[in-house]
């Protein structure tokens, strides 16, 4: 029976085994590839997503469980990476290899958007969760607290939050390109 | 316009070789036959002056990547180095993965392929020569347009000018005159003072794919018609399928089929959890082989016994067994690792596609040429109808120098006739890796009457990579003791040898390989030696590094930096540690805070100063470094691969944990400013934060670490 739910702002509705992983139904099912394995165990957070707003681990989460709920994936963060963490992570430069960033971009949207102006602890509590193997962990702890700084100016700026109207987006092709230096 | 080699068919790649494009390419130097990737780009008219540059008709400049990109951030320095000659405008340069060819081996290890962190070192010359030869093709263009003399026009910023007569012309509309000029050979490079690009700290040109989702990683290959498959395999190390029954794998709806491949028993479905639920329903049973008893007891014997016998010897200086017995303190002990797992984020996975006559992998690889190889004989193709699609790697560490996930892929597309992903579990990740081996040091030192180091005697037991690839001359391999054969300090007599020791565990390439575990040993001891001289930990090595510059200046940078005997606040303790390895030098020192009742460890900061050369991009040299020094810091904490019965004992990030944000500790990275060439830097700031780190420890509580990972009861 197909399961229905709300993906990056859409509709979406599955016809496929209700006990299958949220994050096998968005990478193999849905060729949303964002998301990415890393343990199946909720150990790495490689696979974070957004359900109803809080950072939860895809890899663990049945299909069924998030009928009827709101998902956003690292595709729908915003449709031109223009979501203040994503401004941020660019202007600090902090993915290495990069496998993992998608789930702490997710984790550190989820953050910003209950706290703000974390503090160091604050981050470190949120973001434990999400493991990097290329050790790229005091750039994201910059790069948080860089997106709280871009966030608050936004707000002030008087644009509407950002960090809780996650918009819907296809995957982009875009080359490799310079011009970001 | 996005064009992408790895779409490109191996064919029409070599057909499009062979009829060399009609002149609106050059080849340069022996490179020629790559000079092709002109032909694919329709409707453009392109100039590929070579394997790395090609300037398209649009302006666009592109950059062909022969090496992996898996964090280390080459895909930016090569682009650097290639733009800086080319003097092109940054922000119209791209880049593509090359495809697996004999114009992009190594010369290092003579196959294509990224590792030793050679990457840089080995691309310096050839990219600064591709660079320049197509701007000084353009210039030649331009000259020939304006029917005026070369030397009076200058290029700059995809742009070529000529003074005198004011007038302008873009690269692209360059192109493809350029392309029908004589190749130089004698294009001169740039005095580096006239450096733009290269040594300013530049923003990787992959940040903006990797904060979307949308950089490919092998992991997210999809093609169409593409199946998705998971291998049992054998828990004990070499054995094999004794029988199976697919029946109940085979009931999973979804599966399609279960095949028996060379690794062990693929399940194969439409989707990557249904092969993973129809691997849990799979009955198999195994010939578990000679290894059945293997346990990580048992090696830590064998490495004791074989280390009592002398072996190989790789280094001798003086006579140390004569200066031995006139010493006047004489200093022991055993220093001893376990076997360690990559745990690269990605965990290993192929796409294959075998056809009749060719056969296309897409593959996270750090190897090209050895994933081409391993193809096509699983395929039972020629090499050159194997194409190899390398993607984004979810880092490297040495895991993807192995190929044993292009076999999967490749066996079992065969089989099904079909597009096939196989895809690893993390378990799959932890319990079927070549492992940084297990290893086991003696030393002895003598000192004279002073407190100085005279004699440096060390034997190291373990088993060789090498052996992997062909036999060994005298049993000796000398990765087995990288960096202990070539111990920096200044001692006049010196004895190393090895006992080679296999266990049975597969081992293989790991972050900095043997010199992991030997700066570990090496700077530990060093630091034994010292205490036992009582000497100041810094000021020892300083002496025995006196006739070498530019280690010593390392090791001066980061104790002034770390502000080597100030005072700390209470309870909290400094380390110290210096190695060379991989062309490059590096001395790291640790602060640590120590609650010995509550055996609660924290570092708290790091300071480390390198030297690697000249420093192509600064931001992602002080990244390098502080990549290492956490997976260094992983290792040193809590790394451990253990055998009982013959299998891996962890198998996925509870069991073997790896450090987290909140662990983190401040970095301070210090690059010593250099005109020499650049040197690697992905790894050889790995070996020495674990001894730093020990020898801190040490100085809170008088006790020495000589075993990895670091024990409760060692902080006692």
């Amino acid at each position: 029976m197909a399961i229905q739910f709300t993906l990056n702002e859409k509709p979406q509705s599955v016809d496929v085994n209700p006990n299958m992983p949220l994050l096998w139904v968005l990478r193999d099912t849905l060729g949303m590839t964002g998301t990415k394995f890393g343990c199946g165990m909720a150990l790495c957070g490689a696979c974070t997503v957004h359900i109803n707003g809080a950072a939860t681990r895809s890899c663990v989460t049945p299909v069924s469980s998030v009928a009827g709920k709101r998902v956003t994936t690292i595709e729908g963060l915003s449709p031109d990476r223009s979501h203040p963490v994503q401004q941020a992570w660019m202007e600090i430069d902090v993915p290495q290899c990069g496998y993992c960033q998608s789930g702490q971009i997710m984790s550190a949207a989820a953050l910003l958007a209950k706290t703000p102006s974390p503090s160091d602890a604050q981050i470190d509590d949120a973001l434990s969760g999400n493991i990097c193997r290329c050790g790229t962990y005091l750039r994201i702890r910059q790069a948080i607290h860089r997106a709280a700084e871009l966030h608050t100016a936004r707000a002030k700026a008087g644009e509407a939050s950002a960090l809780s109207q996650a918009r819907s987006s296809p995957v982009a092709k875009t080359a490799v390109a310079g011009g970001a230096r | 316009m996005k064009r992408s080699l790895s779409r490109m068919d191996r064919r029409n790649f070599l057909k499009t070789s062979a009829a060399g494009a009609a002149g609106l390419w050059i080849g340069f130097q022996l490179r020629a036959p790559l000079a092709s990737f002109a032909a694919e780009d329709a409707g453009a008219t392109p100039l590929a002056l070579n394997a790395w540059v090609h300037v398209g008709a649009d302006d666009w400049v592109t950059i062909y990547i022969d090496k992996s990109e898996m964090g280390q951030s080459i895909l930016t320095g090569l682009t650097m180095i290639a733009a800086e000659e080319l003097d092109c405008d940054w922000k119209k340069v791209r880049t593509e993965f090359a495809p697996a060819d004999k114009a992009y081996v190594n010369p290092w290890f003579g196959v294509q392929g990224t590792g030793a962190s050679s990457a840089t070192r080995t691309s310096w010359d050839p990219l600064r020569k591709a660079g320049a030869s197509a701007r000084m093709m353009l210039i030649g263009a331009a000259a020939q347009k304006w029917g005026v003399d070369k030397s009076g026009c200058r290029a700059e910023n995809s742009v070529v000018t000529h003074a005198a007569s004011g007038r302008r012309a873009s690269y692209g509309s360059l192109a493809q005159a350029a392309a029908k000029l004589p190749i130089p050979t004698d294009a001169p490079l740039k005095d580096p003072k006239l450096y733009r690009i290269v040594g300013k700290s530049t923003k990787r040109l992959d940040t903006p794919l990797k904060v979307n989702g949308s950089a490919q990683y092998g992991i997210d290959v999809r093609q169409p018609g593409m199946l998705y498959a998971v291998v049992s395999r054998c828990p004990v190390f070499g054995g094999k399928v004794a029988s199976f029954d697919a029946a109940k794998a085979q009931a999973v709806p979804g599966v399609k089929r279960v095949v028996q491949i060379s690794s062990g028993i693929a399940v194969v479905a439409d989707n990557t959890w249904t092969a993973m639920e129809g691997r849990r329903a799979l009955e198999v049973k195994w010939d578990e082989g000679p290894n059945a008893g293997a346990t990580s007891a048992g090696i830590s014997k064998l490495f004791a016994e074989r280390a009592a016998q002398p072996g190989y010897v790789a280094r001798k200086e003086g006579d140390a067994e004569a200066a031995l017995g006139k010493a006047a303190t004489k200093v022991e002990a055993v220093y001893e690792v376990p076997f360690l797992a990559h745990a690269t984020m990605e965990p290993q996975n192929c796409t294959a596609h075998v056809r009749a006559d060719r056969c296309d992998v897409w593959a996270p690889t750090q190897a090209q040429t050895g994933a081409q190889s391993t193809a096509a004989e699983a395929a039972g193709l020629r090499p050159e109808v194997v194409s190899i699609h390398t993607t984004f790697l979810g880092g490297g560490f040495g895991r993807r120098f192995e190929t044993d996930f292009v076999r999967d892929a490749v066996e079992v597309s065969k089989a099904m006739g079909a597009p096939v992903k196989v895809t690893w579990s993390r378990e799959d990740d932890i319990q079927h890796d070549y492992y940084r081996t297990a290893s086991y040091a003696r030393f002895t030192a003598g000192l004279d009457a002073d407190g100085w180091p005279v004699v440096w005697m060390n034997r190291i037991a373990c088993p060789s990579i090498m052996a992997r690839f062909g036999p060994l001359q005298n049993n000796f391999d000398p990765r087995s003791v990288e960096i202990c054969d070539t111990v920096p300090y200044d001692i006049p007599n010196i004895l190393v040898d090895y006992q080679l020791a296999d266990a049975g565990i597969p081992i293989g390439f790991w972050r900095s390989v043997g010199a992991s575990q030997n700066g570990f040993f090496l700077e530990s001891f060093a630091d034994e030696v010292a205490t036992a001289g009582k000497k100041d930990p810094y000021e020892l090595r300083r002496r025995l590094l006196a006739k070498s510059p530019r280690h010593r200046a390392v090791l001066d940078t980061a104790a002034q930096k770390a502000g080597w005997g100030s005072p700390l606040p209470a309870g909290h303790f400094r380390g110290i540690a210096t190695v060379t390895s991989y062309f490059g030098y590096v001395a790291q020192v640790v602060e640590i805070s120590l609650d010995r009742d509550k055996r609660d460890l924290k570092v708290h900061r790091v300071v480390c100063a390198l030297d690697c050369g000249r420093a192509v991009n600064p931001s992602s040299l002080e990244a390098q470094a502080q990549s290492s020094i956490v997976y260094g810091l992983s290792a040193a904490l809590r790394g451990a691969i253990t055998i009982d019965r013959g299998r891996v004992q962890q198998s996925n990030f509870n069991n073997y944990p790896v450090m987290r944000i909140h662990e983190m500790p401040a970095v301070e990275v210090h690059i010593m400013p250099s005109e020499l060439p650049p040197t690697g830097a992905g790894e050889f700031t790995v070996p020495p934060i674990a001894p730093a780190l020990c020898n801190a420890i040490f100085a809170a509580t008088g006790r020495r670490v000589r075993r990895l990972p670091i024990q409760p009861e060692d902080l006692a």
